[in-house]
């Protein structure tokens, strides 16, 4: 049972003040007046409306279906009215706005009709993996990356392991530790039809050591569930960032996701326990993805706590219901605080991957200046990826982006261990992102010049093509002319001859 | 607390500059008394002028630079060149000796480069080359352990010698200084002595020079400390002294007549200095672990080729300054293999 564990280099042992939100049993936030459905809370394409201004709705049903491969389904989270279709802002690190549908909630709540399945496998895996997109769910963990992608690993992967994420490594989010304290029956059943769709047996659910609860409610669980008797609790240090999934693979299994690779391509599809959880209500109970579990918490918020929450509820109500103490405007976090990013706006909705609202964290990154780079090389030994954070650092500086990539930046995870440990307090993160985003910028532009390149070639080509038919047609015709001509003096000549015969023969 | 950064991560650990230096400096205390314990307190007036001048010279350089004036002062790392360089120094240097090396240490070695964390070359060493090079004999001539001495200095008379260059019944300082043990060994060793009948002499102890050795073991046990407290690695210590000790096993075992043996060659001179406090300056070493062992081992080989083939009786500054040379060679080629990556 108990193979022996991986490591990864690098990593902190963080403080995880997690005590703050888990007195309290999950709570549901009260219903709002108004959600706002933002079309794209998943990696991939916006989905497209499917209803109109005007239209009343139920709870459950189907507002906007999945655009292009890379795409999911998206839900009315209560009954009510579409009241507006338009651009309003969103919940994104640059405060910008994006097509969002407005639902003013009747506040009955009422569920369009739904089959519950006793039975999961008389469906086809092809079913499960379109009834889950069709359920809108995507990665609950952070990411939202549509599920039912990881759940075909296609004609040339076989999967060897599924690995469920239960780590939850970040300080102060505790919304997996809760869920799996309360729910473990329904993330089970999501592990049941993953290991069905995926047809693999062997799973490993990880859950890190400061979480001895939700270890044992999930022991209690499984325990009861025959089905599953290739399914164990793997404990792990509690590190971070082990629950960064190509981390969690090498502690699970000691195995390395090829850099630029997938997880499929070593035999390994990972999910996340809330994502579980959303699996088993799709199916079993044929209920979309419409609330999540939301951690709020911080040294400012007196009830802390995690609350189910629909999507589209707006912000502000969650912390008033938490008594937050913030200013206006205040900036505060959403997801953890080594790789949260912080908004000021709290009209915004909450989203699919809206995992916590933090407010106010301990030992915050200080106010100062930072003081130039020592090159003591405490980021390299905190960095779980082996990156050398002090020599991009220099190469980002200096827009020096090629050297950037021959150092590896593409392999960064943005965990932020090595700014956590700077000594001179250099925030190297932001200085990655900018360089990935310089260089993303760059290829576009050369990519763009590119074509316009070959646009032009092919232009040029065309007319070249045009011009040399359009001399062969005349060629052609002149030929045929000539012909005419020739055959025509022939046929006079002939006919001169003729008659110059008929004059002699006279 | 209210946030300050703009994006993630937003939490920091407690690591500063500042403490780094701080746990340099508390690191080299013992030493600092084991020198005075041997060689008097004059240590501690040259100390306290190259600090003092260090951080004019600082303040001075970030003016001219416009550069704020409080963060730079008090990351601590002007006082540690100052004092590092003072303790490599030879005791009742001179005062302008002393203000030279401080002066070309900051203004040079490091603000004209840019300033901390900037400079390619560790100050301290760079002040210490220049001076050994333009002013040989104040540099090597050192005083004999205070034991030795029939007359010992007190603080009084240090401050005389230093700053007027007389012992107070004024004799001339040069009556009572001598070479340093390595020196005298390397001297001697060219004059076909026997090793071991060398350090029969009044002026060795138990392994190497008398009162040397324990100022290196102090250093020793002062760079433990700083493992200890991850303030440096063990990789450039360690490989710095195998290093000297592997190529000194090798030449003491194929020629014992002609050569030191490698425990000399540990506690002679500025080996433990170097080894714990020079060669480990994070901005002017290799920053890779690969790297920092090539780094300590070519310090620790160029250390023993100077000091025994090379024209100066200590090699430890030279070693290091050509080794800092190569730091950006040395850290593209050993760069780490990637999560993922080829292996």
């Amino acid at each position: 049972m108990s193979t022996p564990l991986g490591k990864f280099p690098g990593g902190l042992v963080l403080d995880g003040q997690k005590k703050r939100s888990t007195h309290d049993a999950i709570r549901k936030t009260p219903l709002s007046k108004k959600l706002i459905l933002p079309l794209q809370q998943h990696i991939g394409e916006a989905s497209t409306p499917i209803v109109a201004v005007g239209d009343n709705v139920l709870k459950g049903q189907s507002i906007a279906k999945a655009e292009g491969h890379v795409s999911v389904y998206l839900h009315a989270p209560t009954s009510g009215t579409i009241t507006a279709i338009d651009e309003q802002p969103i919940p994104h690190p640059s405060g910008l706005s994006a097509l969002c549908i407005s639902l003013e909630t009747d506040g009955e709540d009422r569920w369009i009709e739904h089959e519950e399945i006793a039975d999961f496998t008389r469906l086809s895996e092809h079913d499960i993996r379109q009834k889950i997109r069709e359920a809108g769910i995507v990665g609950l963990g952070g990411a939202g990356f549509p599920s039912f992608i990881k759940l075909n690993p296609g004609v040339h992967h076989h999967v060897e392991t599924l690995i469920i994420n239960g780590v939850e490594c970040e300080p102060y989010i505790t919304c997996d530790d809760m869920i799996m304290r309360e729910r473990a029956e329904g993330i089970l059943d999501g592990v049941e039809i993953m290991q069905y769709a995926l047809r693999v047996n062997n799973c490993v659910i990880a859950i890190e050591d400061n979480k001895p609860e939700a270890i044992s409610a999930m022991e209690l669980a499984l325990g009861r569930r025959h089905s599953l008797k290739d399914t164990r609790i793997v404990v792990i240090p509690t590190r971070y960032p082990t629950g960064s999934e190509k981390q969690l693979i090498q502690v699970v299994t000691g195995k390395q996701v090829p850099s630029h690779g997938l997880p499929i391509d070593i035999g390994i599809v990972c999910h996340n326990v809330g994502t579980s959880y959303a699996i088993g209500r799709a199916i079993k109970h044929g209920e979309p993805l419409i609330s999540r579990i939301v951690t709020v918490t911080g040294t400012d918020v007196k009830h802390a706590g995690n609350f189910e929450t629909l999507f589209g509820t707006p912000m502000h109500e969650l912390l008033s219901f938490c008594d937050t103490h913030r200013e206006p405007n205040e900036p505060f976090i959403l997801g953890g605080p080594m790789m949260g990013y912080n908004l000021s706006g709290d009209h915004l909705p909450i989203t699919k991957t809206a995992n916590c609202i933090l407010v106010g964290v301990d030992n915050a990154a200080p106010k100062t200046e930072p003081l130039p780079c020592i090159r003591c090389g405490e980021c390299a030994t905190a960095c779980p990826v082996s990156l050398l954070p002090q020599q991009l650092y220099w190469f980002s500086r200096s827009k020096d982006l090629e050297k950037t990539r021959e150092y590896n930046l593409f392999d960064c995870i943005e965990c932020g261990c090595c700014s956590y440990v700077c000594p001179s307090k250099i925030p190297l993160v932001h200085y990655f992102r900018f360089a990935k985003t310089e260089t993303m910028n760059h290829e576009l532009e050369t990519q763009k010049a590119d074509n316009a390149r070959i646009r032009h070639e092919n232009r040029l080509e065309r007319q070249e093509a045009e011009k040399k038919e359009k001399e062969e047609r005349q060629r052609q015709r002149k030929l045929a002319l000539a012909a005419t001509k020739a055959a025509k003096q022939k046929e006079d000549a002939k006919k001169a001859a003729e008659s110059s015969t008929d004059n002699q023969e006279n | 607390m209210p946030l300050s950064r703009l994006s993630s991560p937003f939490l920091s650990g407690t690591n500063r500059v500042t403490l780094h230096m701080l746990q340099l400096l508390l690191a080299l205390v013992p030493a600092v008394i084991a020198i005075v314990y041997f060689f008097g307190p004059s240590i501690l007036i040259t100390m306290t002028l190259a600090i003092v001048v260090a951080l004019l010279a600082e303040a001075l350089m970030l003016k001219l630079r416009h550069r704020p004036l409080k963060p730079f002062l008090t990351d601590g790392s002007a006082v540690v060149t100052a004092v590092l360089l003072a303790i490599a120094l030879p005791p009742l240097a001179p005062w302008w000796l002393t203000v030279i090396g401080v002066v070309f240490a900051i203004v040079f070695a490091k603000h004209l480069y840019g300033g901390l964390g900037y400079n390619p070359f560790n100050p301290a060493m760079v002040a210490y080359v220049l001076l050994l090079v333009s002013f040989p004999l104040e540099m090597t001539t050192w005083l004999p352990v205070a034991s030795l001495s029939e007359q010992p200095l007190d603080l009084v008379a240090a401050f005389n010698v230093i700053f007027n260059g007389q012992l107070t019944n004024g004799l001339g300082f040069d009556t009572i200084s001598g070479a340093t043990p390595l020196d005298a060994m390397k001297t001697q060793i060219g004059l076909l002595q026997h090793p071991s009948y060398i350090s029969e002499q009044p002026l060795f102890g138990l392994f190497a020079g008398k009162g040397w050795e324990w100022i290196n073991i102090w250093l020793a046990l002062g760079g433990a400390y700083l493992i200890y407290r991850r303030v440096i690695s063990w990789h450039i210590p360690v490989a710095m002294l195998l290093g000297l000790s592997s190529i000194s096993l090798i030449t003491w075992v194929i020629a014992p007549e002609t050569t030191a043996s490698p425990l000399f060659h540990l506690l002679s001179g500025g080996t433990m200095l170097g080894a714990f406090f020079i060669a480990t300056d994070p901005v002017t070493a290799a920053t890779t672990v690969k790297g920092r062992i090539v780094f300590g081992a070519g310090v620790g080989l160029l250390t023993y080729i100077i000091r025994v083939w090379g024209g100066y009786p200590d090699g430890v500054a030279f070693a290091v300054l050509l080794m800092n040379m190569l730091v950006p060679l040395i850290d593209y080629y050993t760069q780490p293999r990637v999560y993922g990556g080829q292996k």
